[in-house]
């Protein structure tokens, strides 16, 4: 029986009780992942980071909560109500909604139901989620028009260009996943993955995937819709107490959401690692939703790597690279993703789909040779046409005074 | 054995729940998108719109078309946010004064025609003629068959309408593209430009604004050491509005004539 069989048997109330669980999975992922990520970027940086509330400051996150909800809550004078409230909530229940369709587990015995942990299963799921990330932007959006303030603008305006530019990047780095899994179905892409990840058979549409959700998230070093250097806090700004902790919550909510979706498309799913199958029938198969959320915290743990390494990018740098890169290289993959296919499918032998492959990879070797060669060409150049430079520079405080006028004259 | 179960599980009741539900919100919010005075607030209730359609056309058993529906819709709605961001304003707000004369008439009578246009016609077609064929339309799952109709009999119309989008795009394109009469200085320029200058005054940017005991803002020029005012630390903006104080109440041993100016 396929997943999408087994989850149209469930009764009414299993569905409430996997909602919650699911609910609850992702509150506590938050916690856990907030936590997380300032004890490895304080490792990173050479810091400890929180160890004071709870063992290993394991509960520090809850007492911040607490802290912030007990905070006053701000109403800016020159912001729109209605849409200063409703655009917190966007985000926050939006996050949650591309949960319905991620599968967690393979099938399972819950309350002496057989079902999985997935609350339904729709055949263009994954356009789903891309759907609900969409919806999810207006939160960020609405919050930076409506608090009637410079900063939460250009914020949120910044946010939206990202969006929409990263979307059409991560979109075009799924359409090789339906090529050749032959479904929009998670469920279904995740049963296609049995013999080989997507990630090793379609590394590149994994790749643009994986810098794509990163933009996606507003993450650093893509988080130029909250860039605290230029933006002040960006499109929360003036949001504050609860209403801020939802914000929060999304985005952390997001990063899961994303790494699920990554895992769901690109390794494997809630399958175990290869050469570790038989751990899939353990506790009922229970045991499928530790190799789920293993692979999850590894995509977890790829963000903060990249916060704690990467510097933030310069807007028009972001904005080049997502039109100008991404897209583009998505689109030549998708080409060569699609004429693999349609090879194969036609029976051609795989001498002729080998000798393709190895036609495109020596074009793209001579192509992008043959443009180093061009720009090393150019840099020379150039490096002739600089002169060496001749402004003045400010004297060298040093005991001697003719030593440095010296020092001035020759510079 | 899904579409037995799938059978079972189909009453007409929850659909009805859901379009007495939706259906209201989903008119309140297209009358109010039509009422609402600020173009933000429209385009706000337009996705709200866009958005309950979805769930009709999921509940009817078009799921991708649902979903579809709100991929693209959002993102178009969000175009139009920022039109009205960059076009009309941030706070703007519609004008009910009527520019042309004798326009609201012709409207209101234009509104009433096609209104009624559209609704007999739906309704001749729709009411009374129960809707046949879905099953045979989903056979194949939803998905594969509406590819298959893309792609095989309307292909020619879809490839007519993308390049109808195309061009429409490239002409947007063309038409706010404006050419450089001179190459856009680059950060490197820029840098030259500040170092091979005149002096070296601007080299590590502007004066700051004045920062003093009893008045800290923007509209304050800084003072330079001889005590005058140093005009480049003031926005050309501020200036042209008329918006600049004079910064010579704020110098050392003048401040008690100005206590409580700020308080």
């Amino acid at each position: 029986m396929t997943t999408a069989e087994i989850l149209s048997f469930d009764p009414g109330w299993l569905i409430l009780v996997k909602g919650l669980l699911v609910f609850i999975i992702c509150v506590v992922a938050t916690l856990v992942a907030i936590w997380a990520e300032r004890r490895i970027v304080a490792r990173m940086q050479m810091r400890i980071g929180p160890n004071r509330v709870g063992p290993f400051g394991l509960l520090q996150s809850l007492s911040d909560g607490v802290k912030l909800a007990l905070k006053e809550d701000l109403i800016p004078a020159a912001a729109d109500k209605v849409v200063f409230l409703i655009a917190p909530i966007i985000s926050a229940t939006t996050c949650f909604m591309a949960f319905a369709v991620i599968p967690m587990t393979g099938p399972v015995t819950l309350f002496g139901h057989k079902t999985a942990m997935q609350l339904t299963d729709i055949p263009v799921g994954v356009l789903y989620v891309l759907a609900i990330a969409s919806v999810g932007v207006y939160g960020i959006i609405l919050a930076g028009w409506s608090s009637g303030s410079t900063y939460p603008l250009l914020g949120g305006l910044r946010s939206s260009a990202q969006v929409i530019s990263y979307e059409v990047a991560m979109g075009l780095s799924l359409v090789a996943v339906f090529i050749y899994s032959g479904s929009m179905s998670t469920s279904e892409i995740v049963a296609a993955q049995q013999k080989w990840w997507y990630s090793v058979v379609l590394f590149p549409s994994f790749v643009i995937y994986a810098i794509s959700m990163v933009g996606e998230t507003n993450r650093a070093p893509f988080d130029l819709a909250e860039a605290e250097g230029e933006l002040v806090g960006g499109f929360h700004t003036e949001y504050s107490s609860l209403k801020f902790a939802l914000f929060f919550l999304a985005e952390y909510v997001n990063i899961v959401a994303v790494s699920a979706l990554a895992t769901t498309l690109f390794l494997g799913g809630y399958h175990a690692l290869p050469g570790l199958t038989f751990t899939e029938n353990w506790l009922g198969g229970w045991f499928t939703i530790v190799w789920f959320l293993a692979k999850v915290s590894a995509f977890f743990f790829l963000f903060v790597w990249l916060r704690g390494t990467l510097p933030r990018l310069r807007y028009d740098q972001f904005m080049k690279f997502g039109w100008k890169v991404l897209i583009p290289a998505s689109l030549f993959w998708i080409l060569i993703v699609a004429t693999m296919r349609v090879m194969s499918l036609r029976g051609t032998s795989r001498a002729g789909v080998l000798g393709f492959a190895v036609g495109v990879v020596l074009i793209v070797l001579v192509g992008s040779f043959l443009y180093d060669a061009s720009k090393k060409r150019g840099e020379s150049e150039s490096e002739i046409e600089i002169p060496a430079p001749s402004f003045p520079v400010p004297a060298i405080p040093v005991k001697d005074r003719s030593v440095s006028q010296s020092e001035v004259t020759r510079g | 054995m899904i579409n037995l179960a799938l059978e079972v599980g189909k009453t007409a009741a929850p659909e009805a729940t859901m379009f007495w539900i939706l259906a209201p919100l989903a008119v309140i919010a297209a009358l109010g998108m039509l009422l609402a005075k600020k173009a933000v607030h429209s385009a706000i209730l337009m996705a709200w719109v866009m958005i309950t359609l979805a769930i009709f056309y999921i509940a009817q058993g078009a799921l991708f078309l649902g979903i579809v529906q709100v991929v693209v819709y959002t993102g178009a709605v969000m175009m139009l946010f920022l039109f009205i961001l960059m076009l009309v304003g941030v706070d703007s707000a519609d004008s009910l004064k009527e520019t042309i004369k004798g326009l609201r008439p012709i409207a209101i009578l234009a509104f009433l025609g096609f209104g009624g246009l559209i609704v007999s016609l739906i309704g001749r077609a729709t009411i009374g003629h129960p809707a046949v064929g879905l099953d045979v339309a989903n056979a194949s799952g939803n998905v594969p068959a509406l590819a298959e109709l893309l792609f095989s009999k309307y292909v020619w119309a879809f490839e007519v309408v993308s390049a109808l989008l195309i061009t429409a795009a490239l002409g947007a394109m063309v038409l706010a593209h404006n050419h450089r009469v001179t190459a856009k200085p680059t950060q490197r320029d820029l840098s030259i430009l500040r170092f091979r200058g005149d002096s070296l005054a601007s080299a590590a940017g502007l004066p700051n604004p004045g920062v003093y005991a009893l008045h800290n803002a923007v509209d304050v020029p800084a003072l330079l050491p001889d005590g005058s005012a140093a005009p480049t630390s003031i926005s050309a903006m501020l200036e042209a509005r008329g918006d600049v104080i004079d910064s010579s109440p704020f110098q050392l041993g003048q401040a008690e004539d100005v206590e409580g100016e700020d308080k």
